[in-house]
């Protein structure tokens, strides 16, 4: 449980990181650490350089201007627990948090990082999604953003290029009658979700005008359950929402769960995150 | 006591200043939380190095080769060592003993010579300046190693068709028990139910929370050898090492200062602590090996993994007629050295149906090897399988015939008023307290309030469950546990105690503590046997050169056993202070007494003079005392524990729990025990012993499981995929006590230290199955996931 040896930089600034990011094989952004310090220590992986991305200030923080609230990628999961804006402008994000890991994990964790792992049991790619978050990538060439959906590739894969930073992610403010939701199930506090569902939606009276249903735990990346979407859109009652599951999720058998059980969890899930946010509870 | 105090009905709780019984501190609690222990890992010495361990990637393969030169050509390496090299330092171990008739095992290297046989044994070594340098260099052994047949299945270990790991030993049978009391088939015959079921217990492992460490230094000037460890049992180690490095007894000392958790899997001889004690030898200077957390996985000790098909036959009236099982477990591909992997099995047969005061059993025990990480004791051997068949059984029954399931254990266990009794296994017990222990754990629980609020949350699509189980523990083992079979094991132990001229007292004693309180216990015990103020006692354990020759800590004797030692022992340091102080005080011992450090007047309780002036004079006036007064104040007692073969106690728990039956989730909302280990030392100590087993019995109940697939290989070794119980899943616990002390000893102590482990996996299933009654449906494999759940359900 010792890392192998590596090279260590430590920037100061974005030009500095795109020194960095030269081309060479085995460049690894460090953010909060709490994946790729255990994957170093496993020796699961051999990065020869470490840029180490915690003395970038430019990454840091959460602001708001033109009804875009924009999150630094190396902002820590626990900041974003914590920011009033962040409840009152993204509260989908306030709801998700507590349930990454456990607070250590939190003061150290970044959504940058979480978001450029790309992890597809991990509630804020999920997130992302649900709220047609824009990822802010910016190397030399300068910035781009790319919208969550076309962002998660696969399990560890992005629409991130090799010399691209991941520098922060914005999200557009919640409109008025929006109402989010989310839950996940999991053995532990602070485990794994086995399956989770991050939704968003707007809902005047008794009517959806919009709703996007992000699940996690269910296949290679965070997917967007649209038919089901449309199902409780359309007022067609839970259980045909539930049904279109099938072909939207497409979850793996792991040792502590197969994928047939993770589907039936995952439309009990939907059935009581529709039920919760339809109750405005 | 006195026999005067005795015939006036008078007990050690009754003397003045009595710490027996009360709360008190444990004196090493404070140093701990402020990071002042001393563990393996902490120490620093002078020539330090690090061994790292090449462990095989296959559960079973031939060592072709080893091409170990660019290894020994990284920086910072000493020394690159095969299993042959370690060999012709330490020699190899067979796991057996001879009271469990046919037990046979192979010899077991400290690194694998010729075969590996499980994924994760150590087939190289690898010494360098630092443990990192140490794996560096291990990831540049090249290992031509050829994959073989593998056994993993214990269902088919047996099979005709399947490749014998051993082939010396002829077959995969490593041991076999049978047992036939009483006229079984009879009772199954006249029976009004016969319950039945398969109940699976999963292979888990102990994680504690300080890894496996262990610090070897062998000083060639003075030919000896100083073993730091993280074990429960120095002098077992001693011993061993002696035997297996050719080294006199003088040669050896082994060290166990604080112990991170043990929990039963630091009490084994492993492989890679073997090597690494070879290998200071070799190297003629310190040498630190610790576990890392992936490789504890695949190479700590595992536990469990029994599956046993069982029936029970009960009368129209509810009487308990008879028990028949039949258990098979499989331990990997050796038996552990020195205890045997046949314990756990064994056990089993002893221990199921153990409350019940039926007659009528039939058991039959196999163990067999595959190609998994060794299985041997922990916390609990073999009784929360015997637990769970029993108990889950009981309940099964109480169904069937339409009784509440409380009352039809009212009408089994044993009665309080009919000891010493013997169960139909032979198991003997002095006396216990079952009867009392259930009223009890009913009343605390309000049970027929608890039967209410479910039968209307019920209606309301709650579904809540309860569930009862009884349990009875091995403590207190004499030699008929290990020593009879011809393992070198002691049984007995002993407390020195040193009178010094302040008043303090140092108690060296030969059990240990691992985090427990073993040590706040004999400071409690001595300080009220002498009768000094327990800041006063000093207590020194874990030291081969330092204290009384002992058996260490496992199997629930610390307090027992430790204990009793230390109260004979402060007796007669008493006896002997009261000795001089009566000639010092030109009085008669008769008439003193030492209370909290003072030599007062017995009766009157004034006091005569201070300890400390006694220790004045005593130590540096010796020529103003009479020249025929020799004072003793340096006194040992040993004891053991030779009436029974083991104090048994017993207890009863219930758990009581929520299943969220769409998800299959299960939320713990309280759990009971109610226990009796004889005399209380410490209730505090005591009731945080029975949370702590309980929440290793949920642990085994509904999280924990070492999962492998076909080819042998762990998949969840690590600690974001193998689930020890946290705190967040955990219920409130209420712990309450009965006090039957055993009349073995005059403290009258028994263990407390794994009934919470024992009980706690049936409580929980039971109360799951009793939340699902209505669906018709049952779960009897542990751990019990969700999944496991819903499939009972018929949901997937």
């Amino acid at each position: 449980m010792k890392a192998p040896a590596f090279a260590y930089a430590k920037p100061t600034s974005l030009a500095e990181v795109f020194d960095c990011l030269d081309g060479s094989e085995g460049v690894r952004l460090l953010a909060g650490g709490q994946s790729l310090i255990p994957s170093l220590n496993m020796r699961l992986s051999a990065p020869t350089v470490l840029v180490d991305l915690n003395h970038i200030a430019a990454l840091r923080g959460v602001t708001e201007a033109s009804g875009v609230i924009r999150i630094g990628a190396m902002t820590r999961h626990h900041e974003l627990a914590t920011s009033p804006l962040i409840a009152s402008r993204v509260p989908l994000i306030a709801k998700a948090v507590p349930h990454i890991a456990h607070q250590a994990i939190r003061n150290r964790g970044t959504i940058g990082g979480s978001l450029a792992l790309a992890d597809p049991s991990t509630e804020l790619p999920a997130c992302c999604l649900a709220l047609d978050a824009a990822i802010v990538a910016a190397s030399r060439r300068g910035e781009r953003r790319i919208a969550a959906r076309d962002f998660f590739l696969g399990i560890y894969e992005t629409a991130l290029a090799p010399d691209e930073v991941l520098v922060a992610v914005e999200f557009p403010a919640s409109p008025v009658n929006a109402v989010s939701g989310f839950d996940e199930l999991a053995r532990r506090h602070g485990d794994y979700a086995i399956v989770g569902l991050a939704a968003q939606g707007v809902r005047k009276g008794e009517t959806w005008s919009s709703l996007k249903l992000a699940f996690f735990g269910a296949g290679d990346r965070p997917l967007l359950a649209e038919a089901a979407a449309q199902a409780v859109i359309a007022g067609k009652g839970i259980a045909e929402a539930q049904a279109a599951l099938q072909d939207a999720l497409s979850p793996s058998d792991d040792g502590e769960c197969s994928a047939k059980t993770k589907m039936h969890l995952a439309r009990v899930l939907l059935g009581r995150v529709i039920a919760t946010m339809e109750s405005g509870t | 006591m006195s026999v005067a105090d005795q015939m006036k009905g008078l007990t050690f709780l009754d003397r003045p200043n009595s710490y027996i019984g009360r709360s008190v501190p444990r004196p090493n609690a404070k140093r701990l939380v402020q990071g002042r222990g001393t563990y393996v890992d902490d120490l620093r010495m002078p020539r330090l190095v690090h061994v790292a361990f090449l462990r095989s990637p296959h559960a079973h393969a031939r060592i072709r080769g080893l091409d170990i030169s660019a290894a020994k050509a990284a920086p910072g390496v000493i020394m690159v060592a095969t299993g042959a090299d370690i060999a012709r330092v330490c020699t190899p171990w067979v796991g057996v003993l001879t009271h469990f008739k046919g037990l046979k095992s192979a010899p077991q290297y400290p690194v694998a010579i010729e075969r590996a046989c499980w994924a994760g044994e150590a087939i190289c070594a690898v010494v360098a300046n630092s443990r990192a340098e140490a794996e560096d260099a291990v990831a540049l052994i090249e290992a031509d190693l050829e994959p073989l047949p593998v056994t993993v299945d214990m269902e088919t270990a047996l099979d005709p068709g399947t490749p014998v790991i051993h082939a010396d030993l002829g077959d995969n049978l490593a041991f076999e028990r049978t047992l036939d009391v009483g006229d079984v088939d009879g009772a199954f015959r006249h029976a009004a139910a016969v319950v039945e079921n398969t109940f699976s217990v999963g292979r888990h492992t102990g994680v504690t929370l300080e890894p496996r460490s262990i610090v070897a230094d062998w000083n060639e000037g003075e030919e000896k050898l100083t073993v730091y460890h993280s074990f429960q049992a120095p002098h077992m180690m001693q011993d061993i090492v002696c035997k297996h490095l050719g080294l006199p007894e003088a040669s050896v000392r082994v060290v166990c200062k604080d112990v991170g958790g043990s929990f039963g899997i630091k009490v084994h001889i492993y492989p890679d602590e073997m090597a690494t004690v070879a290998l200071a030898k070799m190297l003629k200077r310190p040498v630190k090996f610790v576990a890392d957390r992936l490789e504890s996985f695949v190479s700590d000790i595992h536990a469990r993994d029994h599956r046993v098909k069982a029936k029970m036959a009960v009368s129209k009236d509810g009487e308990i007629l008879g028990f028949e099982i039949d258990d098979l477990t499989g331990i990997g591909p050796y038996s552990v050295y020195p205890r045997t992997s046949a314990v756990e099995a064994n056990q089993v047969v002893n221990l199921t149906g153990g409350p019940y005061k039926h007659q009528n059993y039939r058991a039959r025990a196999r163990v067999v090897f595959q190609n998994k990480v060794p299985m041997c004791q922990y916390r609990a051997v073999g009784h929360p399988i015997a637990v769970m068949v029993t108990e889950g059984l009981v309940d099964q029954a109480a169904h069937a015939i339409g009784m509440d399931p409380a009352e039809l254990r009212r009408r089994n266990l044993i009665r309080d008023d009919a000891h010493p009794s013997t169960a139909a296994s032979g198991i003997k017990f002095e006396k216990l307290s079952h009867q009392q222990s259930l009223e009890k754990l009913l009343t605390m629980m309000d049970y027929d309030g608890l039967r209410k609020e479910q039968a209307e949350l019920r209606a309301k699509g709650i579904h809540r469950g309860i569930g009862l189980a009884a349990f009875i523990e091995i403590t207190n083992p004499s030699a008929a546990f290990y020593g009879v079979g011809g393992a070198r094991i002691s049984s007995q132990d002993g407390c020195t105690l040193r009178l010094n001229p302040q008043g303090g007292v140092i108690a060296s004693i030969g059990v240990t503590e691992q985090g427990q309180g073993t040590e706040g216990v004999i400071a409690q015990v001595v300080a009220t046997a002498v009768g000094v103020p327990m800041s006063d006692v000093r207590v020194v354990t874990g030291d081969t050169d330092a204290t009384p020759y002992g058996g260490g800590t496992w199997a629930c004797r610390a307090a027992g056993i430790g204990g009793e030692a230390a109260w004979q022992s402060g007796k007669a340091l008493r006896a002997n202070i009261l000795d001089v102080a009566a000639v010092i005080l030109q009085s008669t011992p008769e008439v003193l007494d030492l209370r909290e450090g003072k030599i007062v007047d017995k009766a009157t309780g004034v006091e005569r003079m201070p300890l400390a002036e006694l220790g004045r004079v005593a130590y540096f006036r010796p020529d103003t005392l009479p020249a025929d007064l020799k004072p003793e104040f340096v006194v040992t007692r040993h004891y053991v524990p030779k009436d029974y073969p083991f104090a048994f106690t017993n207890g009863m728990q219930a758990s009581y729990l929520e299943v969220d039956t769409d998800t299959g989730f299960v939320k713990l909302l309280k759990h009971w025990c109610v226990e009796d280990c004889g005399t209380v030392l410490n209730p505090q100590l005591v009731d945080e012993q029975i949370r702590g087993g309980i929440v290793q019995g949920i642990g085994a109940a509904l999280f924990e499981h070492c999962r492998y697939d076909a080819q042998g290989q762990m998949l969840n070794g690590s600690m974001a995929d193998y689930l020890v119980p946290m705190s967040s899943e955990m219920p409130d616990m209420d712990v309450g006590h009965v006090v039957t002390p055993t009349a073995s000893s005059e403290l009258g102590a028994k263990g407390a230290g794994e009934a919470g482990t024992a009980g706690a996996p049936a409580a929980v299933i039971n109360a799951i199955n009793d939340a699902l009654r209505p669906f018709n449906a049952h779960v009897c494999v542990q751990p019990a996931r969700p999944e496991e759940i819903l499939r009972a359900l018929g949901k997937v």
